[in-house]
């Protein structure tokens, strides 16, 4: 495999726009400019590599539809937010590490080992039959990433809250 | 790219499995180099097929979650992720 370089104004050009879709989506990026950029670097590599934004502490498949929950944001920010003040590579922390009142310490993972990936989609599959509302005009699609609702005959192509593509809604509703 | 080495005081058979874009991973071996052992590192993500499965295979045995950096010492006792007072310990 060929070492991929990435042009510095380019990962900084792409930072800032991360940076700014972050602040608007009510996230926060990780305050270590050095750290971050390297992150960013590494995303840029693996969307040359991958076609897409792979976790840059995580081992893609090079495969999309393995590794749709670890197209960042991952599936498992917004937990790791909740549980760790950060997500599993560092890229996105909570408002106590943003201002500099907590450390950033590492993050468990929390993405299920290679061996049990396969049964992920069945166990998440909704079952319909189950829901307890009878008769929608519309049916829910959620966000897996940050639980943005919406009604509407399909989800929308980009989440309008963390920007994820449409692959990563399934039906809620 | 395979097994790099890295020059060192030689504390036994030191291995660290890491990614090249990891920022945690980078952190672990800027460490160990800063504590000036010798070990070996490889970028699991810049081998390929079935040299890549090796590793993972490994990787697995030490630390079922598959996940980096990990820090494989003697091929006994495994430190998953960038634990620097574990690691600072282990070697000191």
């Amino acid at each position: 495999m060929t070492l991929i370089e990435i042009k510095p104004e380019d990962v900084v050009a792409t930072y800032h726009i991360l940076q700014k879709e972050a602040t608007e989506g009510g996230y926060r990026m990780n305050p270590d400019a050095e750290f971050t950029k390297n992150l960013v670097s590494g995303l840029m590599k693996n969307e040359q590599r991958y076609g897409y934004r792979a976790c840059p502490c995580r081992l893609a498949s090079g495969k999309n539809e393995l590794d749709l929950d670890i197209i960042c944001p991952c599936d498992y920010r917004d937990p790791d937010l909740n549980d760790f003040g950060a997500c599993y590579c560092a890229l996105y922390v909570s408002d106590e590490i943003a201002n500099g009142r907590k450390a950033v310490a590492p993050v468990p993972e929390r993405r299920p080992p290679r061996a049990e990936r396969g049964n992920l989609a069945v166990k998440q599959t909704f079952s319909l039959s189950s829901s307890p509302v009878a008769a929608l005009a519309f049916p829910v699609w959620r966000c897996k990433v940050c639980g943005y609702l919406c009604a509407r005959d399909q989800p929308p192509g980009i989440c309008p809250i963390c920007k994820v593509t449409k692959e990563r809604f399934e039906r809620f509703m | 790219m395979g097994i790099e080495h890295v020059s060192g005081k030689n504390k036994g058979t030191i291995m660290l499995y890491a990614l090249s874009t990891c920022g945690w991973c980078n952190k672990t071996k800027e460490l160990l180099r800063e504590i000036g052992v010798e070990f070996d590192y490889v970028y699991v993500d810049l081998i390929e097929g079935k040299e890549q499965d090796d590793a993972m295979n490994t990787v697995e045995r030490f630390n079922p979650s598959g996940s980096f950096p990990t820090l494989v010492i003697n091929n006994k006792k495994s430190i998953v992720g960038f634990k620097e007072q574990e690691i600072r310990e282990v070697f000191r």
